[in-house]
């Protein structure tokens, strides 16, 4: 590996015009949202829940701007209305990036269920999915997932593996693990 | 309740006599009605769904266009659903957004089930525990005379919660897609060329 993914993924971000961006923070996506929060010219909006990032999207983009919303894979499922609802209903762009959890050496069981259904649940709701299973995937993936959906209006989520993340050995009494 | 003495569109009505370029987000249902049932406007983004959302909307515009007033029309039932966004609003604080909750405590589409603002919720005094520097519970007439000036002209954001009878009215329905209306929004905000090439 030269360099994060994130470095990539934020140059892509000034490329593409990105001036909002919405998170709710990941492990996975902690060098992303530090990147953003220290330029001056994207605005941060940390969300309670990531649905709240979606409406964020809508209105950011009837004011003309063009946002990206972070999450991890269990926000999916907190997303669905508001996308299916309005960024489908009423075709707007929406560009996301979703760092998986319930996967590839995944040590919690209660992080599965939903981290297996985030592809399915999103194509079931008209979100076009890019899954990058490797480090390698991820730059050209936000590029053209950015591309995607401010040219064709579509909504775009770009799914961060967990092996390319990284899943830690949760062992019970470890002040390493997370849950 | 049976007490409330203001009327939602009589109120709303008066505050927005003055609305100049202000824009404009409506919480689906009732609100959506309310703010049609003064005349249809390109400024005014209705929704039909997306309940819970119409506070964010109002917050992604507010922060792209500092230079114009965005004001979030909705319900009780729309903002207890959308409550989160109370406080990532109150993190944030932009001064040129209000929020008008039309406060009937009541889930009028669906049967007028009793909402938790009538149970114990004060939506107000939410907003203040987020940190929102303006807020008010207007039940009284003149109550009611400052909603005008809470919406369009107080430093935001603003949380203005009316208290208002349960009444039926009729609906006026605005345009109902999605993708029209959001581009007439767009292109009256950022014109034609802006609005529709890529």
């Amino acid at each position: 590996m030269d360099e994060h993914w994130s470095v990539d993924g934020h140059r892509h971000f000034k490329a593409a015009g990105i001036r909002q961006v919405a998170y709710v923070p990941d492990a996975g996506l902690t060098k992303l949202i530090e990147r953003c929060r220290e330029d001056n010219e994207i605005e941060t909006v940390m969300c309670a829940t990531e649905e709240e990032g979606i409406g964020l999207a809508a209105g950011a983009w009837l004011a003309g701007q063009k946002s990206a919303v972070l999450m991890q894979s269990s926000g999916v499922g907190n997303t669905i209305n508001a996308i299916a609802s309005l960024i489908t209903s009423a075709h707007f762009p929406l560009f996301t990036i979703v760092t998986m959890r319930g996967q590839w050496g995944e040590g919690n069981p209660w992080q599965v269920p939903m981290g297996q259904a985030v592809a399915p649940v999103l194509e079931a709701i008209g979100v076009k999915t890019f899954q990058a299973d490797t480090a390698a995937d991820v730059s050209p993936m936000i590029e053209a997932g950015l591309r995607m959906a401010y040219s064709t209006d579509q909504a775009i989520a770009v799914l961060v593996s967990q092996r390319v993340i990284g899943s830690k050995v949760w062992v019970a009494g470890s002040s390493e693990g997370k849950p | 309740m049976t007490d409330f003495i203001l009327r939602r569109r009589e109120i709303l009505k008066t505050a927005l006599v003055d609305r100049g370029d202000a824009l404009f987000v409506t919480g689906l249902g009732s609100a959506t009605w309310d703010l049609a049932s003064l005349g249809d406007r390109p400024e005014n983004f209705y929704l039909w769904g997306a309940m819970g959302n119409a506070a964010m909307i109002g917050l992604g515009l507010a922060i792209a266009r500092p230079d114009r007033r965005v004001v979030v029309i909705t319900g009780d039932g729309e903002m207890l659903m959308g409550l989160t966004s109370l406080t990532t609003i109150g993190a944030r604080r932009p001064e040129n957004l209000a929020i008008c909750v039309l406060d009937n405590e009541r889930y009028t589409e669906t049967g007028r089930q009793p909402t938790a603002t009538g149970l114990g919720t004060d939506l107000a005094a939410v907003a203040a525990a987020c940190g929102f520097p303006q807020t008010a519970t207007l039940r009284t007439e003149s109550d009611a005379a400052r909603l005008g000036d809470l919406l369009l002209r107080t430093p935001g954001p603003v949380m203005a919660v009316a208290k208002v009878v349960d009444e039926t009215l009729p609906m006026a329905v605005p345009p109902r897609d999605g993708g029209y209306l959001k581009t007439r929004f767009r292109t009256n905000l950022l014109g034609e060329k802006a609005a529709t090439l890529p």
